[in-house]
């Protein structure tokens, strides 16, 4: 068991590390933004998939992101940490492709998830601790990522930022420019939400078909 | 403090992650206590906050560690010099140009010499080469030279001795050891002192003693 000391020593090592990279990216050495991006690509793939929900445009979008941030770089301030700078510009750029992408589209599912008012649970399943190489099944991934996938845009991008990114709940606010209390509520919409829709299927056995996977949505 | 389900519901988040006060801590505990189906929405909903913190969920396509690291290589641009390589090539180009600048100059050419006794050999005159000097010039010769005047004055030395007195070789008998080339010239050969224009930039080869 790793200690809380040892990891912060680890976390503090790699944070020294990542000034000394960003100061040698900034002097001119830059063959070192890879290394300096590299601890986070797979982060920002699945926060670019979970915005765009295509893994082509996803993709294009990550890449499109990192490029930016090398522009950037000089803009970076030490105050945050650069991860949660790299995650924001790939969220702004997955947000703006999807605003272009959706011109002529209407997301059939944001109009009745946008009412920000209380949300109430619909199903109670008995939904016992997961272990965790349930997580190395394919079709589990699948179906959380399906699950993320049908919330309302509103939702999903509070959801991406706070729960699978960890940014903090004031960090996910300035990111998506809402305030604090309204990524609160959206927050808690968009868990009891997944927990709706994922809780017939990891409650009982995989081996039937989720419910949402035929269409059925809980909400 | 009593809460009912929907407050439980509301307040969930908050209470997954800590945010909820102490009372209304308690209060959910309470209820959760007895209530089947709000443990399973917090349940139910913690599982969810741990899943999908989970970097393993998502996954990531093919290859897509390789094009990223691709298209940073062809769009990134080249290596930026240092402010302190582009001084170091400044200071190697200004030292070139200077060295260039002296090897030019006038300063370090010789002069051309338009006497042709001036000129030194082409090739080096033996040290011991028996010559003769008179008093009416500075000039060595090898004894019977037609040139030589006032011979009643004729002294015999060593070439050596005679061009530490300061004489300098007779351009008729000594021919074969004084030379001036023309080396602007180009198509010239090694010639007489006539040849040469009194303005001509030459070459000097230095003579010395075997």
């Amino acid at each position: 068991m790793v200690s809380a000391e040892a990891r912060s020593v680890d976390s503090r090592a790699e944070q020294l590390n990542e000034e000394i990279l960003i100061r040698r990216v900034r002097e001119g050495e830059h063959e070192l933004f890879y290394e300096l991006v590299r601890p986070y690509e797979r982060r920002i793939y699945a926060a670019a998939l979970a915005i765009l929900r295509n893994p082509s445009d996803a993709e294009d979008a990550a890449q499109d992101a990192v490029l930016k941030a090398f522009k950037n770089l000089r803009q970076f301030r030490a105050e945050a940490r650069f991860s949660t700078w790299l995650i924001q510009i790939t969220v702004n750029e997955a947000r703006m492709r999807r605003r272009k992408d959706q011109t002529a589209m209407v997301d059939p599912i944001v109009e009745s998830q946008d009412r920000e008012g209380n949300y109430t649970p619909r199903d109670f399943a008995d939904w016992r601790e997961i272990p965790s190489e349930t997580l190395e099944r394919k079709e589990i991934r699948e179906a959380l990522a399906r699950a993320v996938a049908s919330l309302g845009e509103i939702y999903r991008d509070v959801f991406v930022l706070r729960d699978i990114e960890h940014l903090s709940i004031e960090e996910t606010a300035k990111a998506l420019g809402i305030s604090t209390a309204n990524v609160k509520t959206r927050l808690l919409r968009a868990r009891l939400m997944l927990r709706d829709l994922l809780a017939p299927g990891l409650g009982g056995s995989w081996a039937n078909k989720l419910s949402f996977a035929k269409g059925n949505k809980p909400w | 403090m009593v809460i009912d389900c929907e407050e439980v519901w509301r307040e969930v988040s908050n209470y997954l992650e800590g945010e909820s006060g102490p009372a209304m801590c308690a209060a959910i505990e309470d209820h959760l206590r007895g209530c089947k189906r709000c443990v399973a929405v917090v349940n139910g909903t913690r599982n969810i906050i741990r899943l999908y913190g989970e970097e393993r969920i998502m996954e990531v396509r093919a290859g897509y560690s390789e094009r990223l690291r691709h298209r940073l290589e062809t769009s990134l641009p080249l290596r930026r010099g240092t402010l302190f390589g582009w001084m170091v090539a400044f200071a190697a180009a200004a030292m070139l140009l200077v060295a260039f600048e002296i090897g030019s100059s006038s300063a370090f050419t010789r002069p051309y010499l338009r006497s042709a006794h001036a000129q030194p050999a082409a090739r080096a005159i033996p040290a011991d080469l028996a010559v003769v000097v008179t008093d009416e010039a500075k000039i060595f010769h090898l004894p019977g030279c037609g040139v030589i005047h006032h011979r009643s004055t004729e002294r015999t030395l060593t070439a050596a001795e005679a061009e530490r007195e300061g004489y300098v070789p007779c351009v008729r008998c000594l021919r074969k050891y004084v030379n001036v080339t023309r080396s602007s010239y180009g198509t010239g050969a090694a010639g007489l002192p006539g040849d040469v224009p009194s303005n001509a930039p030459a070459q000097v080869l230095l003579f010395s003693h075997q």
